[in-house]
């Protein structure tokens, strides 16, 4: 017998009929009872919070904010996912955008003074940011590799909620959840608001 | 060997049981705060409980669906009935000429597995799983994702009992499991990978353990270790007396259900605890450790009561209860009592008793019974 | 009211002075107490220790001999948990014994926390595992002790903590025991406390073995000595306040009515 079929004989000897399948309680919160506005304060405060250095600006100001946040890192070369909308990196000079077509090589992004990407969703009460690898965000080695990150979170892709979270992404797409700055890397959060 | 054995030498080591004590301290605080910042913790243990129980009542049917998804997603399933046969299949499954990283957890820790860190110079990785989603064939791992972003082979290690049926079940499990293991609001990094995966699926003991309804309440189990971290027994002793499973009150658990109760480690295991219940109340998914430890002492004793000589324990055990199975014999055997321990008593207390009862007077007094118990004074009552 | 009173084999070979103390409490309450004098064991220790067909024919023993029985009383934590949580579970007939302790009867059942008792001495109270996990009692005992003449209560760090004591434990993992009664000390020595006190005498007689082996000076004494003493309170007494346990007991009969009647 193969261990396939000598374990699952052995689940349903051991489980019998089973006994009809259980009920799950659902009746935890799935919305924050918060408004908007709040739902983006609380998300600014819980990313502070997670020791990520956050700054709130208008959709007008994002760009010369982008570049003054990497001026102040004395930042030169950086990495960015190929379909980054092209204004982002608009007002920067004397950075040079290392753009990730074709791939860039391991070394040169562990050379990089970082990475700019936007995301797929944010988390208000966790201050999550959410990667897909859609839009603006590139492949998951973008993110890991470089040594700071800089994540553009615009107001509208807030959700309150982990639940609310898990609702929205979708599951067949490769996933990497943000909460804080990772060991030894930096991270900034750049929320946009309207 | 056994746990009060191996305990010994941890006891009497002044510096790490202050260091053990500290981390305890501040990973009590940690989870205290993060749990009451959610105003429905309980109502998500309730959920979490549910869903855990879900998953293993129809196990079986679980792992079908898993297994399809991630077929269909381009991946493959292999089963492994016990550690070694997991080790036979992750060694083929690997290049042999590179070196893989590793993603630690429970089950790689359990079948013994070693190795460096993933990063971005390995060309493979073995991943210790959190979760596999039944529904949709998706890994999820609590590390940054290093480990998945590899264009060579990714091996995934799980026990069959790490599956959850559906993708939303996560809004649970993604609350319960950062704030009950780092007191965090979430794990700093969280990734999943759908399709694309070697998975190793693991039962080593598991079937056996799911057999009964106390084994199946171990398995519901996340890996979160808060019931080691409240835990006043793991905080003075640490994890080496548990022995090469997992340590605190859920290995005092397993080891025994996966490993069986007749070795001196697994018979002892169960009584390697007070009862005191601190790691039931924060358990989030409402495992009752307690009561599971009272139910593996039952089988410990049903064990060597067939053993042809009766151990002392089992014969004080029952001399006690027959005495106290009859009002006139157990006064009777407290009168005897109190006239023993007035020939052993000095200056109001005993400080020495024989047989098994000495570990007691090792460190600590007993008070003279008075002359008179309690009936025999309610009797003289005017 | 007419309340039985479970002495606990525990009790009634090695702290006698407790059972005493809780029936004289009761009486002074005005209430009416019984001993069924068939009880011995509610089966705990078997129980815990793995041995189940002599702790559940221990346990049928017990809600035989209390079967007629409507508020039953014990001055022990565990052993009223053990009734009401592992009796279910050992056979479900025997769910639905009304088993209180000593507070909680007192509390709840009874209304009352000032049982006009009287101790002029400085306490610390250990809230036992089961008292606080299994049975849930929060701060009754603490407002009962409140409420009493000249105690002076003194906050015990890490209260919540176990003390070591967990039965077989103390035997079978003895040095862990005792590795966790000695930071339980240390705690109640930071009290300043001359007495420590508890729900249980089982914990009492560990955390007090302890306390006399060090020759401490601190003593270990149980929650019901307390509640029931009227040490120092001799004058007032005199003075004329014999009226108090009348009034009291008339107002606990009426209170306890009105509870029924809801
Ligand atoms: S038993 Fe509960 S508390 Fe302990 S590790 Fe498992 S899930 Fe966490």
């Amino acid at each position: 017998m193969s261990a396939r079929e000598d374990i699952l004989r052995r689940v349903r000897t051991a489980l019998g009929d089973g006994g009809g399948p259980v009920p799950v309680p659902r009746e935890y919160r799935r919305r924050a009872a918060l408004s908007r506005r709040d739902v983006v304060a609380l998300f600014g405060e819980r990313v502070a919070d997670s020791r990520a250095a956050v700054r709130h600006v208008g959709a007008d100001e994002l760009v010369t904010a982008m570049a003054a946040m990497l001026w102040a890192r004395e930042a030169k070369g950086i990495a960015v996912p190929a379909d980054l909308p092209p204004g982002w990196l608009g007002g920067l000079e004397g950075v040079r955008a290392l753009t990730d077509v074709p791939a860039l090589d391991p070394a040169v992004l562990a050379e990089s003074d970082g990475v700019v990407t936007g995301c797929s969703l944010a988390i208000a009460e966790t201050g999550t940011v959410v990667l897909d690898g859609g839009r603006a965000q590139g492949r998951r080695e973008l993110t890991l590799i470089p040594r700071h990150h800089l994540c553009v979170v615009h107001a509208d892709q807030i959700v309150g909620t982990v639940p609310e979270a898990v609702a929205r992404l979708d599951p067949y797409r490769p996933l990497t959840w943000i909460s804080g700055p990772p060991d030894g890397r930096g991270l900034e959060v750049l929320v946009v608001e309207d | 060997m056994r746990f009060a054995d191996a305990a010994r030498p941890e006891l009497a080591d002044p510096s790490s049981r202050r260091t053990r004590r500290q981390a305890a301290t501040r990973a009590r605080a940690r989870q205290a705060e993060a749990t009451a910042g959610l105003p429905d913790w309980e109502r998500l243990r309730e959920a979490g409980a549910a869903i855990r129980d879900r998953t293993l009542r129809d196990l079986g049917a679980h792992l079908e669906a898993l297994e399809a998804s991630v077929t269909e997603e381009g991946g493959r399933v292999h089963w492994a009935r016990d550690a070694a046969e997991a080790r036979r299949i992750i060694s083929r499954l690997l290049p042999g000429d590179t070196e893989a990283g590793l993603v630690r957890s429970d089950v790689t820790d359990e079948i013994g597995l070693e190795g460096g860190n993933a990063g971005p110079h390995t060309r493979a990785a073995v991943v210790g799983a959190r979760f596999l989603v039944a529904e949709t064939g998706t890994l999820v791992v609590t590390d940054p994702g290093e480990s998945l972003t590899f264009p060579g082979t990714v091996v995934v290690v799980a026990g069959i009992e790490d599956t959850v049926p559906t993708w939303s079940d996560l809004e649970v499990l993604l609350q319960l499991l950062p704030r009950s293991e780092a007191g965090r609001r979430m794990h700093p990094a969280v990734s999943t990978r759908t399709g694309d995966l070697q998975l190793v699926l693991l039962d080593n003991g598991r079937t056996r353990a799911l057999a009964d309804e106390t084994g199946r309440a171990a398995l519901r189990c996340i890996h979160c270790s808060a019931c080691r971290d409240v835990c006043p027994v793991y905080e003075r002793t640490g994890a080496r007396p548990y022995g090469p499973g997992r340590a605190g009150p859920i290995g005092a658990v397993l080891t025994p259900q996966l490993g069986g109760v007749e070795a001196s480690l697994g018979a002892s295991l169960p009584f390697a605890s007070t009862l005191c219940g601190a790691c039931a109340d924060v358990c989030p998914v409402k495992i009752d450790i307690p009561g599971l430890l009272v139910h593996l002492r039952g089988e410990v004793v049903e064990s060597r009561r067939r053993r042809p000589v009766p151990t002392p324990e089992l014969l004080l055990m029952r001399g006690l209860a027959w005495s106290m199975g009859d009002e006139r014999r157990y006064e009777q055997t407290l009168v005897r009592r109190a006239r023993w321990a007035g020939l052993l008593a000095r200056d109001g207390r005993i400080r020495r008793l024989p047989g098994l009862l000495g570990k007691w007077t090792d460190a600590r007094d007993l008070p003279v019974p008075p002359r008179q118990s309690f009936r025999a004074w309610w009797r003289r009552r005017p | 009211m007419r309340i039985a009173v479970f002495i606990t084999c525990w009790g009634d070979a090695l702290f006698p002075g407790t059972g005493k103390a809780m029936v004289r409490l009761l009486e002074r309450l005005g209430h009416e107490v019984t001993f069924e004098p068939a009880q011995t064991c509610c089966g705990q220790m078997h129980w815990t220790t793995g041995y189940r067909p002599e702790a559940i024919s221990l346990a049928r023993r017990f809600a035989e001999v209390f079967r007629d029985h409507e508020l039953i009383v014990t001055p022990s934590a565990s052993c009223a948990a053990t009734v009401r949580t592992a009796y279910p579970r050992m056979d479900p007939a025997l769910a639905g014994l009304r088993v209180y302790e000593l507070t909680e009867l007192l509390v709840d059942i009874l209304g009352v926390t000032d049982v006009g008792a009287s101790y002029p001495h400085r306490v610390t109270y250990h809230p036992t595992c089961h008292s606080v996990r299994a049975l849930g009692l929060g701060d009754r005992p603490l407002r009962l002790l409140r409420a009493v003449r000249g105690l002076e209560l003194a906050g015990l760090p890490a209260a919540d903590e176990c003390c070591g004591f967990g039965g077989a434990f103390a035997i079978k993992n003895a040095d862990t025991s005792v590795a966790m009664v000695a930071d339980k000390i240390a705690h109640i020595h930071e009290t300043g406390a001359d007495i420590v006190c508890a729900t249980d005498d089982s914990c009492l007689a560990h955390i007090g073995g302890a306390l006399s082996r060090l020759r401490s000076g601190v003593r270990a004494v149980h929650i019901a000595e307390i509640l029931a003493s009227e040490e120092g309170a001799g004058e007032r007494a005199a003075a004329g306040t014999g009226g108090v346990p009348g009034r009291i007991a008339e107002r606990m009969t009426r209170r306890v009515r009105r509870s029924e009647a809801r």
